[in-house]
């Protein structure tokens, strides 16, 4: 990969263009691909139509909403990517990566087919070839990003995330790590977002994404779920949800919210609607590396939050009893509000003596 | 053509060549169609549909606690998830023995209907009907296009496009009107979706006993004011659609024969009645006919049967051509139904997925998807049902049924009428949807537009409904349940594709079993041990072809046509690949019954 880096020319000006080759063909369900079609700040027609100043002419090569018929037409830029012929492009991984070293002679997935042979390409032959040739390597969603939730322990495709097939340490030829955008599915704003830094970036006109240990883009997930909801008020006041009846705090209801990376409670799901804890449905953590385990059964306390709530407990019915009599106080008009025939607000007309 | 009754035509010497599209595009999931053309008589010799995906959910769920299965089977699919996370809430209902507070019932209907309004938009209007636009049609029929141009649009006076072809360029994909305006109105129904059920696709929001969503005079308003700005779209969209269809018959005589197969479908009902439902096997046939669509089996234009548990019983898991080993000689989980019926061994409760994979072999194994059928009681045959993308199917037994009656959709025993209010730009409508003639390409097509104003109509009929509660005080949306040590599921719900049902079986407080069924191993199942292909084999293979384009610049827009009438989602179920127009392989061979090399 060394090498290839080194074989790449500086740039100096960023390119003109751009071709994104997205691969769904992993563990996955296509549901980022989905995702990301319900964003409209910007919108994925807004990138692929050129409309945002400043971004390279983008090539959109994605499966669902590809123009073409299919097959070797659709996969004709792949193909040439593969021979070192279509420089420079962003590779897209969605869904997490098998272990095709388990199968024997058949395969778990499979992105076109050998055309000597006839038989099925694996979406790690694929990796093999245009990992090291892609001048950026993004990982959309949990289990493309550290295997998620087809990575499930009793799983029976040994699947594992991006990172955990390239290296942790894999640079891109345009000297990125792999830039993992985790959720299930990812939220579309999250993607285009990073997407249009990663191509302002490729333009010249951007450093590289700031990212996290987790190579998380630091801006969208350097914060937890709790610090941007909504329903934060009531675990400060010792107030918890007993059931899902509530619109109080749910931690104890399985909301494991305090302890999760993630922005959608403080930016909505899309266009600011919709959201987890913040309208009653508990985090299942979705976009964390420990995705599903870890957090598993979902609807079950988080261990942590029963200590946590049981310490908040004491000062949380205390402050809580506090604001209601200053609520109470402050839900009164002022006395001198009122429709008699004299003023009682303290103004003293002084020209009238 | 096991399963359709065409005499074979009157063939030159077959040349056949192979052609194969892997993978197809603008649709959901690992698809590959792999065919034998024969150019000399203009059809489709054979074909074969294969997927090239396993992830094996109904093995890593077992040992799981019950309650995680909606969370983890909505993951099954990223278009339809929500569906899954419905059908197993109402499988978990059934095993926990509750019922769910009408409210929430209200509020998972809406949910839905945002869903199938969402997804049939965005799967017709951006995936579809790019097969219809004016780019693609100039590509493979230039003699279609011109004829286009000079043949007005009757229903120009709704959706305001001159001929048929500006409709088809509106379509153009990225730079089409009407394709740039559907991805505005897949993110204003999704919004929809999202006050529902939290976020899309996979659910925040929805748990066995109901929902965390609270129900609130501004949830109803904020979901009312975004269905009322979507419904002009819908008006002319039916407009649209019934006009590009209806030339395609007009200007290709004979395109009825494109994806057909006969008549073989299924509908396991959607939206739930609160009043009715109980979610008791017991009392299934009473709530499943109580449904908003109804489910039920048709078979040659007659209904077989309406009854879920009928329908249930009948499940048959087939293999043949698939990378499983096989599980008869597992021990059975289910062996009655709570109302003492033997359950089949191939049936879904007592199914054990065993996987094995190997090499891609057309005369032997060559998909990950199973074969689901269904054992006709009468005739014992096993069905390949299709779902005719969804849409189809439920308009079909809807009207057969003759049972639905709201004031805003209503049944007749031969089509459903569709009541849609005055609208910004439109007035009131009743669309009137009818028994076609065929179960082809285009019917599937059309459908689906008919069915988006079905949802429409619905959800306004669930507003009223769930606002009138709210008035009185109904708040409740959750109701509480133990897991009991040992139980069994069953959920039935229309996905958008069609057909979806969840068997669970509980032991020890855990999941021992769980088989999700989702349409598309339905309609894109491979072969079965009796040799009856899939619902896509069966529709493509003896197809007729109508491109203008020959062997060397073939395209394959008529077989993409009949693939993707049926809506293929293959994560939900299972992968077609153009050897570049290129052929592959030519051979000089019989007819039928030549394996691909």
């Amino acid at each position: 990969m060394t090498a290839t880096r080194e074989a790449t020319p500086a740039r100096e000006a960023g390119f003109d263009e751009v071709h994104i080759l997205w691969i769904s063909e992993g563990m996955s369900c296509d549901g980022d691909t989905v995702s990301v079609t319900a964003c409209d700040q910007p919108s994925i027609e807004d990138v692929v139509t050129g409309v945002v100043p400043g971004l390279p002419t983008v090539h959109l090569h994605n499966k669902v909403l590809s123009p073409t018929l299919g097959g070797e037409e659709f996969l004709a830029p792949f193909r040439a990517a593969a021979e070192g012929e279509l420089t420079p492009f962003i590779l897209v991984i969605e869904g997490s990566i098998p272990n095709e070293k388990i199968n024997g002679e058949g395969y778990w997935t499979s992105f076109g087919n050998d055309p000597q042979t006839g038989e099925p390409l694996t979406l790690n032959w694929w990796l093999d070839r245009l990992a090291p040739r892609a001048w950026a390597t993004v990982a959309v969603g949990t289990c493309a990003a550290y295997g998620g939730i087809h990575a499930m322990a009793g799983n029976p495709t040994g699947s594992m995330g991006l990172a955990d097939y390239l290296g942790w340490d894999y640079r891109s030829t345009g000297g990125l790590p792999i830039v993992n955008i985790p959720g299930c599915p990812v939220q579309p704003e999250n993607f285009m977002e990073t997407l249009t830094w990663v191509l302002y970036h490729a333009a010249g006109a951007a450093p590289p994404p700031p990212l996290d240990d987790q190579l998380r883009p630091q801006w969208l997930f350097g914060r937890t779920v709790h610090e941007g909801c909504d329903r934060a008020g009531y675990y400060e006041q010792g107030d918890f949800a007993a059931d899902y009846n509530s619109p109080k705090c749910q931690v104890k209801i399985g909301c494991w919210g305090p302890v999760v990376n993630c922005n959608v409670p403080k930016r909505g799901w899309m266009r600011g609607v919709g959201g987890c804890p913040n309208v009653g449905g508990i985090c299942i953590a979705c976009t964390m590396p420990g995705f599903p385990d870890k957090f598993m059964p979902f609807m079950d306390m988080p261990p942590g939050a029963s200590l946590s709530s049981v310490l908040i407990k004491p000062y949380g019915a205390f402050t809580r009893r506090l604001r209601g009599i200053t609520n109470r106080t402050v839900n009164k008009e002022p006395k001198w509000r009122h429709n008699r025939d004299v003023l009682t607000s303290g103004y003293d007309p002084r020209y009238r003596r | 053509m096991t399963a359709t009754d065409r005499a074979p035509a009157v063939e030159k010497p077959g040349q056949l060549i192979e052609m194969s599209w892997d993978p197809i595009t603008r649709i959901v999931g690992n698809l590959g169609i792999y065919t034998k053309i024969d150019f000399p008589n203009q059809r489709v010799a054979e074909c074969h549909s294969t997927s090239s995906l396993f992830r094996g959910y109904s093995v890593f769920m077992r040992g799981k606690d019950p309650r995680d299965a909606g969370f983890i089977t909505s993951r099954i699919c990223g278009i339809c998830g929500d569906n899954h996370t419905t059908c197993s809430i109402y499988a978990q209902n059934m095993a926990y023995g509750i019922k769910t507070p009408p409210m929430a019932e209200w509020i998972i209907n809406l949910g839905e209907a945002a869903e199938y309004i969402f997804d049939h938009t965005i799967f017709q209007d951006n995936l579809i009907f790019v097969d219809f636009c004016e780019a693609m049609v100039k590509d493979t029929n230039p003699s279609v296009l011109a004829r286009a141009e000079n043949t007005p649009a009757p229903h120009a006076d709704v959706h305001g496009y001159r001929t048929i072809a500006d409709i088809m360029r509106s379509f153009n994909p990225f730079e089409g009107e009407t394709y740039k305006q559907a991805l505005k109105v897949s993110r204003i129904t999704r919004e929809m979706f999202c006050l529902m059920e939290g976020r899309h696709v996979h659910p925040s929001t929805l748990y066995p006993g109901g929902v965390g969503t609270m129900p609130t005079p501004t949830l109803f308003t904020d979901y009312l004011s975004r269905l009322l700005q979507v419904l002009d779209f819908v008006k002319k969209s039916v407009a649209l659609n019934d006009d590009v269809f209806d030339f395609f018959y007009e200007a290709l005589p004979g395109y009825e024969e494109v994806g057909r197969r006969r008549v073989l479908l299924g509908c396991w009902g959607a939206f739930q009645d609160p009043a009715v439902v109980d979610y008791r096997y017991e009392s299934m046939n009473a709530w499943g006919k109580a449904m908003y669509v109804t489910p039920g089996v048709v078979v040659d234009g007659r209904l077989v049967t309406t009854d879920l548990v009928d329908i249930n019983l009948g499940m048959r898991i087939l293999l043949g051509s698939s990378y499983y080993e096989d599980w008869v000689g597992e021990e059975p989980f289910v062996t009655h139904d709570p109302l003492g019926n033997p359950v089949d061994m191939r049936h879904p409760w007592n199914q054990t997925t065993l996987p094995a994979p190997g090499k891609r072999d057309f005369g032997d194994k060559y998909s990950w998807v199973m074969s689901p059928r269904w054992l006709h009681p009468e005739t014992g045959e096993h069905l390949a049902l299709d779902t005719g993308g969804g849409a189809y199917a439920r308009l079909y037994t809807t009207a057969l049924a003759d049972i639905v009656d709201t004031p805003y959709v209503r049944s007749t025993g031969h089509s459903v009428q569709i009541h849609l209010p005055r609208s910004h730009q439109l007035p009131e409508q009743t669309l009137e949807w009818r028994i076609p003639l065929w179960s082809n390409a285009i019917e599937r097509d059309r459908a689906r537009v008919y069915f988006i104003a079905y949802a429409c109509a619905m959800a306004l009929y669930f507003l009223e409904r769930a606002m009138a509660g709210l008035r009185r005080g109904d708040l409740k949306v959750f109701q509480d349940f133990e897991v009991p040590d040992a139980a069994i599921g069953v959920g039935f719900h229309e996905a958008v594709r069609g057909v979806l049902s969840h068997h669970l079986v509980i032991r020890d407080g855990m999941i021992a079993n769980y088989h999700p069924y989702p349409p598309t191993p339905w309609n894109g199942s491979p072969r079965d041990r009796f040799g009856t292909p899939g619902p896509y084999e069966d529709a493509i293979q003896d197809m007729p072809l109508f491109e203008e384009n020959g062997p060397d610049d073939f395209r394959g827009i008529d077989i993409m046509r009949a693939v993707r009438s049926f809506d293929p989602c293959l994560p939900c179920g299972v992968h077609m690949y153009l050897g570049g127009g290129r052929t592959l392989q030519q051979a000089h061979s019989p007819m039928f019954g030549a394996s691909h090399g």
